[in-house]
């Protein structure tokens, strides 16, 4: 199988943010640039992820959605704060793929089988943000803020039961900080998911995603911090006018420890093993 | 007069079809009209979903009947995905359900041995497309298109024996599909084109060619 790149897109208040560790969010620019510019640089799906959804209880994306539909025509996943039939919806019919749940999951494990019956599973995907504790991988809800009693590999089992298509795991201990995936919980993951699965967190370079696919098959690799900061001076101008938190972006750019990671580079890499 | 009218059953992703056509100078509309239907050039069936339920929207909507009017005039149908499908005899999705019989074949689901050993039927993610050179075909809506990738999300797949309409095929690990078929005025396609980026437009302008060849001979 061919592995997807996928770059994930943060949103808060229209605006494109990053954290770390799903902490501190930056803003970054508007969205819609910077997927049009994935488009053009060969990306295999879209994520869209509405990150304070869950915490004020709404979906604030289907505009974004339907403006990307019209001039990008690449898969999108959508997700954040979704919690019931109608929200899913709404917006599919702003020109998503598929979506994504994760709190709403939690709280109600049979909106699996409602999003299921109704859409079916090509078109669910369950998002797990997983933390390392005492050796064990714990779930949490509400963008990481909230903690669950939810273990990995007994959820793993009972999302795939309940129907999900494929599942995106985030590890929030690499989330944002370019050091890789997480090794163990790539393995752990390949040993224990039937469906397709997509990682995320913590991939900045070529040499990472080899080390992952060495001890792990996923589906697709998500993307957020390395991208955004590789593709930012073609994405971001300094005129667009943004709300919130700007600073960052009028500073002289000095971003971490990021070095340029292009998508045409690691599709010929992919392409070439 | 539209282009293409874009059936409207409330399933699957409507909207990305039409921004595709939009994109390509197409005019088409998202319809469950059946007024409006007749009086386009040609008709898109889209659709992500089940087999039985699409299978029993359409006849509820009617859309069975206009389908098999515009085959009668030879006036173009596409389907996309699960449109696709449902142009063919008859599906096991679920249950053993009919289906519009322009096409004779039957759908099946996958079972494709993994690199672990476990078993998948869920094809999601971009495949190359492998033309198949045939002299009957007529329209090239795949010309230069051999190997490109096209996005594909799907766990069912085309059985025919009617080996002259499938003009191309795609592997699933190490199963060989049908990934698009075309029979005179009928087309279909198991990918998404309006999902598989600048490729997959090609799809759509050379259609967009078609429709206007079609309203010279009719």
């Amino acid at each position: 199988m061919n592995i997807r790149i996928i770059p994930k897109l943060d949103i808060k208040n229209h605006n494109l943010v990053k954290g770390i560790n799903l902490e501190g969010l930056r803003v970054l620019g508007n969205p819609r640039k910077f997927a049009e510019t994935y488009y053009k640089e060969g990306a295999d799906e879209i994520i869209y992820h509405d990150v304070v959804a869950s915490l004020y209880q709404r979906n604030n994306l289907t505009s974004l959605i339907k403006n990307t539909s019209e001039n990008i025509f690449l898969p999108m996943l959508v997700g954040g704060g979704i919690k019931d039939v109608n929200e899913v919806e709404a917006i599919l019919k702003s020109g998503a793929d598929r979506i994504f749940l994760n709190t709403a999951a939690i709280d109600n494990p049979k909106i699996i089988d409602d999003i299921v019956k109704k859409f079916g599973s090509s078109t669910l995907v369950v998002s797990l943000e997983v933390i390392k504790s005492d050796n064990k991988f714990i779930c949490r809800k509400d963008f990481g803020r909230e903690e669950t009693t939810k273990e990995l590999v007994s959820w793993i089992k009972e999302v795939e039961m309940r129907g999900a298509g494929e599942i995106i795991i985030t590890s929030i201990d690499t989330d944002g900080t370019g050091l890789g995936f997480d090794l163990v919980l790539a393995e752990k993951l390949s040993k224990n998911l039937k469906v397709p699965y997509i990682v995320n967190g913590g991939i900045s370079s070529i040499k990472q995603i080899d080390d992952l696919l060495n001890c792990s098959n996923p589906s697709g690799i998500a993307i957020g911090s390395a991208l955004h900061y590789s593709y930012i001076d073609q994405s971001f101008k300094k005129k667009d006018s943004l709300d919130g938190n700007i600073d960052f972006l009028k500073k002289n750019k000095n971003y971490r420890n990021f070095g340029k990671l292009k998508i045409s580079n690691i599709k010929n890499h992919l392409k070439k093993n | 007069m539209n282009d293409i009218a874009i059936l409207d059953y409330k399933m699957g992703n409507l909207f990305s079809v039409q921004c595709a056509l939009n994109f390509v100078g197409i005019k088409s509309i998202i319809t469950d009209d059946i007024e409006i239907i007749k009086n386009s050039k040609s008709i898109v069936i889209p659709g992500v979903g089940a087999y039985p339920e699409a299978m029993k929207r359409i006849k509820e909507k009617k859309f069975d009947k206009i389908i098999y009017e515009f085959n009668e005039k030879k006036k173009l149908i596409i389907g996309i995905c699960l449109g696709m499908q449902l142009l063919f005899s008859e599906s096991y999705e679920i249950k053993k359900t009919k289906g519009l019989g322009l096409l004779k074949g039957d759908v099946k689901k996958f079972n494709e041995k993994k690199q672990n050993g476990s078993y998948t039927s869920f094809n999601v993610g971009w495949n190359e497309i492998l033309l198949n050179s045939k002299k009957n075909i007529k329209n090239n809506y795949l010309n230069n298109l051999d190997k490109k990738k096209m996005y594909f999300i799907h766990s069912y797949h085309i059985n025919t024996l009617e080996k002259s309409i499938n003009t191309s095929s795609s592997f699933f690990y190490k199963k060989k599909f049908v990934s698009s078929v075309e029979k005179e005025n009928i087309c279909g396609f198991q990918f998404h084109p309006e999902k598989s980026g600048p490729d997959g437009l090609k799809i759509y302008k050379n259609l967009k060619k078609n429709l206007i060849n079609y309203e010279s001979t009719i």
